[in-house]
């Protein structure tokens, strides 16, 4: 009898995770997102036309669905990082990405932060990376928020480094940056702290022009 | 997912402005672009039939045909296009797998033409995808079983002997194949006659004959005309011995031969004669010697060597050896089940026949096979409900099974081949799709060797620029996040050794000599510590083993000469080598003058003494890089 009952609870288990994977399937392919017109986006990002007709033809042919949720996105940065963990980072990077919060990154969110990143100005993209550190999103960034951050960057360098990955590594690298940046020394480090130490760091200045012919 | 990988690098390198304001050390500059971003459409035709694609799609794939500068031998200036003088129709299929990713395998198509198209246009069939794979690996394996057996059909063994085979190889031949020579088939029909006629001397012998004058009794032949059949058996077991000694003399693997299954036959074919012989005429023992004679029976099993169908029998009988198990179990519980009840059931009953349940046993098979003797019969009302209970699921559990089995011989023989194949195959893939990983990460480091940073100039110019922009990109990225953190990607070897010898505090300075190791392991690797000498002794010997495959795969094409990195104990610093890919063998005809004896010096970034053990392991990281990302 007993035997009769267990029996009977898995079969109803099962029936009730396939319908709820018949209906996860549903919503997915309902989450079908059209972006807005082409015209409209080359008012909002820096884009030329052709530029964006690339970008989304590129992003509609590997997100047919015109969305990227969190685990695509972390199976996308972790080709890129075969060598270590890129999970983490890829996280924060979501977040950072996702700037509606509604857990999935559309075209629209998509090409905005390229369009920060690639073609913005300075300040823009210091505010940016200001908005990646801080995790919570509360315009302050704490010592545990960057040893997260750090720790997760350090994730993708994977093991097998040189010199070897110690444990206090990320810690140290939080006393540096911290060191650095937090001018008052009251443990946080705001956004303007944050600017302001950039714009007089060379170093950084200079490596900010990097990355402006990606696209 | 990872079709359009080329796709996502703008998008990662964007997000590695994140890293700029955390940067330890300055970021490197990046790979100049020199294309145009524009994409434009590119016609391929194809034996006459036209497609029309973005370049960018092709370019997905850039160690394929089509994603390379491959491509560019098939340009017709005439015509604008690209053409093939190949199938168009699978081509349709090809390049669908540049559009989505998959490539899917058309059901339609002959294995060996899609395998071949997959093959020019430089596709690894491992890509397919998981909706096609079993279906391909099937017609594949069908196609080359079909074909082995073609093979053997061919090289049957009625091809004639080899000219100079001694006598010893001649003889197994015989035996093993009587139709080879006119002895050796006289020998066979002799021996199988010998076989039938000591089967039937060992019945006949028992059959009652006419008792002798003066005795009223029967009596078996075998008592009456002892003699006749004493020498009866005496010739065959001697043809017999003489048999097996001759296998055994002419096998070529003697310890093979005699564990094989024939030869343990013969063996208890012969053995209870030679035992009869020795044995003393003893009441006690002949007892136990009667019994021996049983084995005697056994020489029926050696018409096996004389029959194939009695030998594919036993072998499938053997491959379905779980069924029957289960079978079998299945059969205890049931006959166990109603022994039991039925025991219980007629306990009551007076002189009845279930003593025990033991004794039931007999009545319980009896009844589930319907045979029914009727030597045992239950008497009370219950006994006999339970009984009737009893014969009805007889049949069913032994009518189930049997045609289960019987179905399963074919079903369970072929799966398990398959599922074996798969499985061995399975592992290949993923070792494989590891190897790509790994693939991507040699890429970089070798990249990194070759001071790729440094934008040498002129000399290296032809080797870096066979990379595809892709490549460089995310080469760049990476280098970017080894700044960032200050810390440099490795392989498992350097990293495992690194770790080693980090523990010993080893210095090492131009010679590394495996015998000045001293020191106590302690911190990161203490467990490698007692395997550091072997684990050095076998980096040096990959390290003589990858040059030497270096320069295998080099050939005479590079005329400069270039020294061995970090000299180990295998210096071959007038070797030639070069730090390019396969690929840049064309490139590379034109001499490169400058030798690049500064290299060492150059490319390695600043650091502690040990890069003696790093570079001289790098060049056991230059596996195969055919599969890069891009293939994932």
């Amino acid at each position: 009898m007993g035997a009769l009952m267990v029996i009977f609870s898995l079969q109803t288990k099962q029936r009730r995770k396939m319908t709820d994977s018949v209906e996860d399937e549903l919503e997915l392919s309902a989450a079908r997102h059209r972006p807005e017109a082409l015209e409209q986006l080359e008012a909002q990002t820096r884009f030329s036309r052709k530029e964006l007709q690339i970008l989304y033809r590129g992003f509609k042919n590997e997100c047919p669905s015109g969305v990227v949720n969190e685990d695509t996105f972390k199976e996308i940065y972790s080709q890129f990082f075969p060598q270590g963990d890129a999970s983490t980072y890829a996280h924060f990077l979501f977040d950072a990405f996702d700037t509606d919060h509604n857990g999935s990154v559309s075209f629209e969110d998509f090409v905005m932060g390229l369009s920060i990143l690639l073609r913005g100005t300075v300040q823009e993209k210091l505010n940016w990376a200001f908005n990646l550190y801080d995790i919570n999103k509360d315009g302050y960034v704490t010592k545990e928020e960057m040893l997260d951050i750090i720790k997760s960057i350090y994730d993708m360098m994977g093991k097998c480094t040189y010199p070897t990955l110690k444990e206090e590594t990320p810690r140290q690298h939080v006393e540096i940056f911290f060191q650095k940046m937090d001018k008052n020394r009251d443990g946080v480090v705001t956004i303007d702290e944050f600017i302001d130490c950039c714009q007089n760091d060379e170093n950084i200045m200079k490596s900010m022009q990097l990355f402006e012919n990606v696209i | 997912m990872a079709a359009g990988v080329a796709t996502w690098l703008p998008f990662a390198r964007a997000a590695a402005v994140g890293w700029l304001p955390l940067a330890k050390k300055t970021m490197p500059k990046p790979p100049v672009d020199k294309k145009s971003r524009n994409d434009e459409i590119l016609f391929v035709n194809v034996s006459g039939l036209r497609f029309q694609t973005w370049k960018n799609t092709l370019d997905r794939y850039p160690d394929t045909l089509l994603g390379s500068s491959e491509k560019e031998f098939f340009y017709n200036e005439d015509t604008q296009e690209y053409f093939f003088d190949r199938d168009p129709e699978m081509f349709r299929h090809i390049l669908n797998f540049y559009r989505t990713g998959k490539l899917h395998y058309p059901r339609q198509e002959c294995i060996q033409a899609f395998d071949e198209e997959l093959a020019f246009y430089g596709i690894v069939p491992d890509i397919i995808g998981d909706c096609c794979m079993e279906e391909y690996r099937d017609r594949k394996k069908e196609n080359q079983e079909r074909l082995a057996e073609d093979t053997e059909a061919e090289n049957a063994t009625d091809t004639p002997l080899p000219p100079h085979s001694t006598s010893r190889e001649r003889l197994w031949r015989a035996f093993e194949n009587p139709h080879t020579s006119t002895m050796a088939l006289v020998f066979y029909y002799v021996t199988g006659f010998f076989i039938a006629v000591s089967v039937i001397a060992n019945v006949v012998e028992t059959v009652p004959c006419r008792p002798p004058k003066g005795s009223k009794k029967d009596l078996p032949c075998g008592e009456k005309y002892t003699l006749a059949f004493f020498c009866m058996d005496t010739a065959c077991v001697l043809i017999f011995t003489f048999e097996y000694l001759m296998r055994l003399f002419a096998a070529p693997s003697r310890c093979k031969f005699m564990r094989s299954v024939m030869s343990v036959i013969d063996v208890v074919a012969i053995m209870p004669y030679y035992i009869g012989l020795v044995m003393p005429e003893n009441e006690d023992v002949s007892g136990a010697f009667v019994t021996l004679r049983v084995f005697r029976v056994f020489r029926i099993f050696k018409f096996s060597r004389h029959s194939q169908g009695l030998r594919i029998l036993g072998y499938t009988l053997k491959s379905c050896a779980s069924e029957l198990g289960f079978l079998l179990f299945s059969l205890t519980m049931a006959i166990i089940i109603f022994a039991t009840v039925m025991f219980y059931a007629e306990k009551g009953t007076k002189g009845t026949n279930f003593t025990s349940i033991p004794a039931s046993f007999w009545y319980t098979i009896v009844t589930m096979t319907t045979l029914g003797y009727g030597d045992m019969v239950p008497n009370t009302i219950a006994g006999k409900i339970f009984g009737s209970i009893c014969s009805l699921s007889g049949v069913l559990v032994i009518a189930l099974p049997v045609p289960v089995i019987v179905s399963n011989f074919s079903r369970i023989y072929h799966q398990n081949q398959r599922a074996d194949k798969m499985r061995a195959q399975q592992k290949v893939r993923l070792a494989r799709i590891r190897l790509a990983k790994k693939g991507t990460t040699n890429a970089f480091l070798q990249y990194k060797e070759e001071g790729g940073f440094q934008g040498r100039g002129s000399d290296n110019a032809l080797c870096l620029k066979n990379r595809s922009s892709f490549e460089h990109q995310h080469h760049h990225l990476l280098h970017c996040l080894e700044k960032t953190t200050n810390h440099e990607f490795t392989d498992e070897l350097t990293f495992s050794e690194m770790c080693m010898t980090e523990s010993v505090g080893y210095r090492t300075s131009r010679s590394t000599s495996i015998s000045s190791q001293q020191g106590v392991a302690t911190s990161c690797c203490p467990r490698r510590a007692k395997r550091r000498a072997i684990r050095l002794a076998n980096s040096t010997v990959s390290v003589s083993r990858g040059s030497v495959q270096e320069l295998d795969t080099l050939q005479v094409h590079k005329t400069s000469a270039g020294p061995q990195s970090r000299s180990s104990l295998n210096a071959r610093t007038e070797d030639l080598k070069l730090n390019c890919e396969d690929r840049d063998f064309t490139a590379a005809i034109i001499s490169i003058p400058t030798p690049p004896a500064n290299t060492p010096d150059e490319s390695l970034p600043p650091s502690p003494a040990i890069p003696g053990i790093l570079r001289n392991s790098r060049p056991t990281s230059f596996t195969h890089e055919t599969v890069k990302i891009s293939s994932l």
